[in-house]
């Protein structure tokens, strides 16, 4: 067939164009414990450093839910040796870009700047994973506006909100059941004590890694890691916790009435991920499986349920399959009018059968591996993008190498294998559901009272 | 998903700017024999080429049809030629090529990013052509995305910022193409139909009206067929008319019940248009005032002083015609009307003095240290020549960004700010309270 001899074709090519945009990294160890690892990209003059911390939602209890996220944002409230905000200050007058984020299984720092300032970045990092000052004031005002960015992301948003309620009730025991953010009377009630102890437990070099990517010498990042990090004495850090979920029996549904336009559903299957599984090609299989629901324009969701059948105007489906605990093969969708939630719950489902009854095609295998070689290709454009995928890899307790490998696993997984694994995961024992249906007697935009016009009175301007 | 730190550096990235001190990219230009402009960076990193192909065929060109570009552009890779959209989405993705498309108020545009190696390319970049030159607008496809673009409308309204941003811009243009929503409005999808689409991209994308940004790695003969090709089946057509100049309004205030917990609160007026004399200044100005997210006037005295908001900041959005300059907070409804007048002190104080010595010299610090940044991976660098292109910036603009942000000083910044931005003629919109 001449399809498929091009395609092999095409595959063929793809893969020496990923040897030729990925570089190897280096990996070395600190005396004290704190891995680094040192990617060489030397396109641009520039370098991005990122510290990860073995720390996120996932190692909170119950009560303290928000202590890794609030923690991130009090780590730029300053150090014995620089006050509040000057982190920020002094990599803005370097011309860098900073930041932090915290996910359900690490808490990460970046900063992005001309290489030449690397040392800088490094000296500050190494300075409040030790010295961090928890001034009181300080805290009350950064747990105002974490408060505010709660209400932002969550409270008033329709689908953030039906997100976090999916997750409350489909974990009985994994701690994914709770918000990266917390909850908002978790944060009420936080105190400044707590957030220390946090820290002293989990900031240690020894349950850190710094990555490095850039216009780079590896032995000259190792040096300056030395430099920085190295006096800083090993810690004493905690096992963490790593709850079985009980098997779940039948189908979990929650509905979330708010004020809203246009319903919306998620289902949620209970996943295993890499490195958790018994048969560790099972995670490939369902990223495969994924792929050939919605990689893409041409895959079957969009096809199928927003082209031909017009059930959903958008839908969609995604697994991933890196994280500590296992996760949510998850799907999505929003039904055009005249359809029901109902209707697009069904639709999703009639894929999933038909993934578990009729073997994937050769063509839907090859496509999604063309695509996976062409992503590989593309992600080497962004420094930033290659120094995640390391961290990420390596603070959920796997090896980052497992990188490069993904092609091969994902080239290697058969029919068979997609069809087995569909009709042992995407089954309604492990299936939770959540419905967002607008509460219409008070709907968003459905209260369009203005109190003033343009040259009204009630506002008024200047001094 | 990740919690961020503060939203900005997101839309930071998304904000072109920049100064030079590195290397920067040499950009090559000519125009294609139909007469469309390109812009070129030959980059040989990596395998791949990076093109974006931008009309003058935003939502600014809706005429009595809010949504017609949006709606439009949506149409363009819903198949194309032979091609429905089955066919034209495996095409592409058994390839690994990504093909993508969008519009904003001045512009509405196709990209791709394609593998360089020689049989994927020249599929890339066939297709790419002709989904410019001959969408099929099949009234199945245009029937579906109506209802997908109604959909969208709503979700869109169920935002109090979204609503607040509306808000705004309708008000401050009044009749002005700039005023009404890009997506158009829940109903408006509705009364447009085939022939109005039709007619939009023939008039529109057009090759006189086309800016060819190309990235990667390929060399100039290359990208030369490559434009050629592009353009080949589109008709040479001539350039959008000039945009209206959009007229000052009078200050004054909006305020709109949201059953939210926030209070979305967002101030501003007339700005600037990319070319503007004082662009500059007022650049840079504005980054000391509250471009720089957390190191800014308004992040200090917003979040970090008080705690009022999670994401404050401000900014000029230079276009064609005169853009908004804008102040964005969002708080807890108990406090919106403190929030309010914090914001309003705030620009008032720097408009009476002036950015400090200091203050300036450490904006000037980020930017012009930061130019390597802007411009170190072909996403970045194709955005921004396809922006030079498109707003006729000068090639060197990028080679002498540096000394024009040197060459800001305090008094000028002052100065600008004085003449330029008058809180008398200030909209406020206040969408929120819990109502």
């Amino acid at each position: 067939m001449f399809f498929r001899l091009f395609s092999a074709l095409v595959a063929a090519l793809l893969a020496t164009s990923v040897a030729a945009a990925r570089a190897p990294a280096q990996e070395f160890m600190l005396d004290n414990g704190m891995k680094v690892i040192v990617k060489e990209d030397h396109r641009a003059p520039v370098v991005v450093s990122q510290v990860w911390y073995k720390i996120g939602s996932s190692y909170e209890e119950a009560g303290r839910t928000g202590l890794s996220h609030l923690l991130e944002h009090m780590m730029f409230k300053g150090t014995r040796a620089h006050g509040p905000g000057m982190f920020s200050r002094i990599i803005s007058e370097l011309g860098g870009t900073e930041n932090a984020f915290t996910g359900r299984d690490y808490t990460a720092y970046f900063e992005t700047l001309a290489v030449r300032h690397l040392d800088k970045a490094l000296e500050l990092e190494a300075d409040r994973m030790r010295n961090l000052a928890f001034d009181e004031k300080e805290f009350r005002k950064e747990l105002a506006v974490v408060m505010e960015e709660r209400r932002m992301r969550t409270d008033d948003k329709p689908s953030g909100l039906t997100y976090e309620q999916l997750m409350s009730v489909a974990w009985r025991a994994s701690p994914y059941q709770n918000p990266v953010i917390g909850w908002m009377d978790d944060l009420r009630n936080m105190k400044l004590s707590a957030l220390k102890r946090w820290y002293d437990m989990w900031y240690q070099p020894n349950n850190a890694t710094l990555v490095v990517v850039g216009d780079v010498e590896p032995q000259a990042v190792l040096r300056l890691a030395r430099k920085h990090f190295g006096p800083i004495p090993a810690g004493e850090v905690p096992t963490p916790r790593r709850p079985v979920e009980p098997p779940q029996k039948g189908i979990t549904r929650v509905t979330v009435r708010v004020p809203a336009k246009q319903p919306y559903l998620l289902m949620g299957y209970k996943a295993p991920v890499i490195g958790r599984s018994d048969r560790d090609w099972e995670p490939y299989a369902l990223s495969v499986a994924a792929a050939i629901l919605d990689g893409g324009n041409s895959a079957r969701i969009a096809s199928d349920l927003v082209r031909r059948q017009k059930i959903a105007a958008a839908a969609g489906a995604e697994y991933d399959s890196y994280s500590r605990l296992p996760g949510l093969f998850l799907f999505s969708g929003t039904p055009t009018d005249g359809h029901t939630l109902g209707d697009v719950e069904q639709g999703l489902r009639a894929e999933i059968r038909r993934l578990q009854q009729e073997p994937v095609s050769r063509e839907e295998l090859e496509r999604v591996v063309t695509q996976a070689l062409a992503s590989k290709v593309y992600q080497a454009d962004s420094i930033f993008y290659q120094a995640m995928e390391i961290g990420m890899l390596e603070t959920i307790g796997l090896d980052w190498r497992l990188a490069d490998q993904e092609i091969e696993r994902l080239r290697a997984v058969t029919s068979a294998q997609v069809r087995e694994v569909a009709r042992k995961y995407l089954v309604d024992d492990r299936l939770n559901v959540a419905e967002l249906i607008p509460r219409e007697e008070n709907s968003a935009g459905g209260n369009k009272r203005i109190r003033a016009v343009v040259g009204g009175a009630e506002v008024t301007h200047g001094k | 998903m990740a919690n961020k730190r503060h939203l900005l550096w997101l839309l930071l990235l998304c904000v072109l700017v920049g100064t030079a001190g590195a290397a920067t990219p040499r950009i090559q230009s000519w125009t294609t024999s139909k007469g469309a402009k390109v812009v070129f960076v030959q980059a040989d990193a990596l395998p791949m080429l990076d093109i974006r192909v931008v009309f003058d065929a935003g939502s600014a060109r809706d005429g009595k049809h809010a949504g017609l570009a949006a709606f439009t552009n949506g149409m363009l890779t819903e198949g194309a030629g032979d091609w429905d959209a089955d066919a034209l989405a495996r095409r592409v993705e058994d390839r690994g090529i990504q093909l993508g498309s969008g519009s904003l108020r001045d512009m509405g545009w196709v990209s791709v990013r394609s593998l360089s190696e020689k049989k994927t390319l020249d599929l890339a970049v066939d297709t790419l052509a002709t989904v410019m030159a001959k969408p099929r607008f099949d009234a199945e496809s245009i029937a579906r995305v109506r209802q997908q673009m109604i959909v969208a409308r709503r979700q869109a309204l169920q935002s109090p910022g979204t609503i607040a941003s509306e808000r705004f811009y309708g008000t401050l243009y009044g009749k002005h193409p700039y005023a009404h929503p890009p997506g158009g409005t829940e109903a408006s999808p509705k009364q447009i139909d085939r022939d109005m689409l039709r007619r939009f991209h023939r008039t529109y994308y057009v090759a006189a009206n086309a800016v060819i940004a190309m990235v990667g790695k390929v060399d100039r003969a290359r990208a030369e067929q490559i434009a050629e090709r592009l353009m080949a089946d589109l008709p040479r057509g001539v350039h959008a008319p000039k945009l209206p100049q959009p007229k000052a309004v009078k200050g004054g205030g909006l305020r709109q019940d949201f059953p939210s917990t926030q209070t979305h609160i967002l101030i501003g007026q007339l700005g600037v248009t990319r070319t503007d004399t004082d662009y500059f200044p007022l650049y840079v100005g504005n980054h000391v005032l509250g471009g720089s997210s957390l190191v800014s006037i308004l992040g200090e005295e917003v979040r970090n002083k008080r705690g009022l908001s999670y994401s404050v900041y401000s900014y000029f959005s230079a276009m064609r015609v005169p853009g908004p300059f804008l102040m964005v907070a969002q708080t807890k409804n108990a406090k919106a009307d403190e929030t309010l007048d914090v914001m309003r002190d705030t620009l008032d104080r720097f408009i009476a003095a002036g950015p400090s010595q200091a203050q300036l010299d450490s904006a000037k610090k980020n930017l012009i240290g930061g130019f390597p940044l802007k411009i170190s991976n072909n996403a970045k660098i194709v955005e921004y020549i396809a922006m030079i292109g498109f707003y006729g910036l000068p090639l060197d603009w990028l080679d002498t960004l540096t000394a024009k942000l040197e060459a800001v000083t305090v008094d000028r910044v002052h100065d600008a700010f004085r003449r330029r931005v008058e809180p008398a003629r200030n909209i406020s919109v206040v969408v929120g309270g819990g109502k």
